[in-house]
């Protein structure tokens, strides 16, 4: 059922960058060629390693907690380093951008946070391995307040808590 | 931590004229002519200006005081203060008995006088309101009280002028509670703050070593709720402003945030927030009840009772996008009531009763709005690049909510004020702090 679901999923999302790419062409929505698909980030600014090739955050779409193809790459990358460094337990931090009211956008956070968790539960980890918290828009990483900013900001981060 | 002067005002009443007097203030429209009024400087004598000097290190306190009514006046936007340089009578003479025509040469239609005296460490003030065209007194009281009270007199002098001319309760006697900020935009310290409705006697409630936000006032007492970040873990807690002690609200296993207490002051009102879903809670402050009020896998959040505490108004994103509900209290019949373009948030129920102010966002706009209680009639009050979180003014009269300036790409030019506007869309300003703010709270009324 998972793995039906993240097939839509992950279906969906290549459909998606496929529409999004397509009026790409045609209007100016995205500005900064390769830095976003969607507006989801892909670039790798912000990005810090767990370990070598372990990059520590996903990012998310505008008012999305969906993970991308991307976001479940790295996160089993996550996983795997976890599965071999099983003293290091984790706290995954969510994170949402400026445009958005501030308790909505913890709930968001939260919500962004916990699919990242759900994750790395699915591939092995053990829950109480993980923690999460949410600090909505309280702690962005790049204080522009333009689209590229923001897609930076909407992001989970997995931080070592030992 | 904070000292609130537990002082009882003695309040006599020595003369009141009844109503049908020709003044009287429409605030029913909007775009109306604010009301000329003279203030006229309280008159201080010799003995009481050197006690003045002494004790309050304030040259004349009689016209501080009357300068704090005229700008709380003045900032309502429904009175026009009259410049002091036109006055033709001396303030103690104006005050035993005004020369009607000199007020009405310089198109006063209501005049306010008054006297102070500072004897034995007591301040005692009178102070008349008078109908300038009728020729007559509308008003006439007097408070005693600690001298260092002075600024509370000036914003108990302006409700009371204020209800006598429109007909509604005052909202000066109040404080704000609020989110100071400093610091750049990825690393924010944030402080609760506390000062009085006009910007003054700020106060810091918090060091700023951890993250705090959304302080809210319970509308029966000196209490306040709000989230803090304290060891990492974000919980709403309860916080008295005049002991300085403060408690976390409930045993969660998790975030709880957007705390709200009810009208009636018994409960706290929040979200709670599990593997990625977010459900309204309530606790009894009294027996520490806890009581689950939603169940749905959708965000529920910024829940706000109504005055007579049985509905509650809150935001869900159950539609796939923020919008907001309506339900009774106990958690049933749930009910959209935004059907606006755009997304909508951080409803608020009026003191009054029978409207909900909110935050809108639509094609990279915020609004902030009213609408009824059933989603008719929505009203955008300001629209700007970054607003949110509107709070009532005890008399439901004013809403105060914060703004955000936008960044250039260095993340420079960023800011966040306080701001408020009156309910008719006039009116809106800047109000004062001494640092960045953001998430304000209004009081109810402190003397009453």
């Amino acid at each position: 059922m998972n793995f039906t679901k993240s097939f839509r999923n992950t279906f969906l999302v290549i459909l998606l960058s496929l529409i999004v790419s397509a009026c790409a062409t045609k209007t100016t929505t995205t500005k900064v060629e390769g830095q976003m698909q969607g507006d989801v980030y892909t670039g790798t600014d912000t990005v810090k390693y767990l370990a070598d090739g372990v990059p520590d955050r996903v990012f998310f779409a505008t008012n999305e907690s969906i993970l991308t193809t991307k976001s479940r790459d790295t996160l089993r990358k996550q996983a795997n380093w976890l599965r071999e460094n099983s003293s290091i337990n984790v706290v995954v931090e969510g994170h949402a951008d400026e445009r958005g009211t501030r308790e909505y956008n913890l709930a968001l956070g939260e919500r962004r946070a916990n699919a990242a968790k759900d994750y790395l539960i699915t591939y092995g980890i053990s829950a109480d391995r993980i923690s999460v918290i949410s600090y909505g828009k309280e702690r962005p990483v790049d204080s522009g307040s333009n689209p590229l900013s923001w897609s930076k900001n909407r992001r989970s981060v997995t931080v070592k808590a030992n | 931590m904070i000292r609130i002067f537990n002082l009882t005002f003695l309040v006599f009443l020595f003369l009141i004229t009844k109503a049908n007097s020709l003044i009287e203030i429409d605030i029913t429209r909007g775009n109306l002519d604010p009301l000329p009024i003279a203030v006229s400087p309280l008159f201080q004598d010799d003995n009481s200006e050197k006690n003045s000097i002494n004790e309050l290190k304030v040259e004349n306190v009689g016209s501080e005081i009357s300068s704090v009514v005229e700008n709380n006046l003045k900032t309502s936007g429904l009175f026009n203060p009259l410049s002091k340089e036109a006055f033709l009578q001396k303030p103690d003479i104006a005050h035993l008995k005004p020369r009607f025509e000199d007020w009405a040469l310089i198109k006063a239609q209501a005049l306010i006088t008054g006297k102070v005296t500072i004897e034995n460490k007591k301040l005692k003030v009178e102070f008349r309101l008078w109908d300038i065209l009728a020729g007559r007194e509308m008003m006439a009281l007097a408070f005693t009280t600690v001298p260092s009270n002075w600024r509370r007199v000036g914003h108990i002098i302006s409700d009371k002028v204020y209800e006598r001319l429109t007909g509604e309760k005052g909202y000066f006697d109040t404080r704000i509670i609020y989110v100071s900020e400093e610091g750049p935009k990825t690393a924010r310290v944030k402080k609760l703050a506390i000062m009085d409705q006009d910007g003054f006697n700020t106060k810091y409630l918090t060091l700023g070593n951890e993250l705090v936000l959304t302080p809210r006032f319970n509308p029966t007492s000196q209490m306040v709720t709000y989230l803090s970040y304290f060891k990492n873990l974000p919980r709403v807690y309860l916080l008295d402003i005049e002991t300085g002690t403060q408690e976390v609200v409930g045993d969660f296993p998790g975030m709880t945030f957007a705390p709200r207490f009810s009208p009636d002051g018994k409960k706290i009102i929040m979200s709670f927030a599990k593997d990625g879903n977010s459900d309204i809670y309530t606790m009894d402050l009294e027996n520490r009840v806890v009581e689950r009020i939603t169940n749905h896998p959708s965000i529920d959040t910024s829940p706000s009772y109504s005055p007579d505490n049985k509905f509650i108004t809150f935001n869900s994103d159950r539609s796939g996008f923020q919008q907001i509900y309506v339900m009774k209290a106990d958690g049933s019949n749930v009910k959209r009531i935004s059907f606006g373009k755009g997304l909508y948030g951080t409803p608020v129920w009026s003191p009054r009763g029978d409207l909900i102010a909110f935050t809108k966002l639509h094609k990279g706009k915020f609004y902030i709005g009213v609408m009824r209680t059933d989603g008719s009639g929505e009203r955008l009050l300001t629209e700007n690049y970054y607003q949110e979180a509107p709070s009532w003014s005890p008399n439901g009269r004013v809403l105060i909510f914060y703004r955000e300036t936008k960044s250039n790409d260095k993340g420079e030019g960023f800011s966040a004020k306080l701001w408020s506007i009156d309910l008719t869309g006039y009116n809106e300003r800047q109000v004062q702090t001494e640092t960045d703010a953001s998430d304000p709270s209004w009081s109810s009324l402190l003397s009453n």
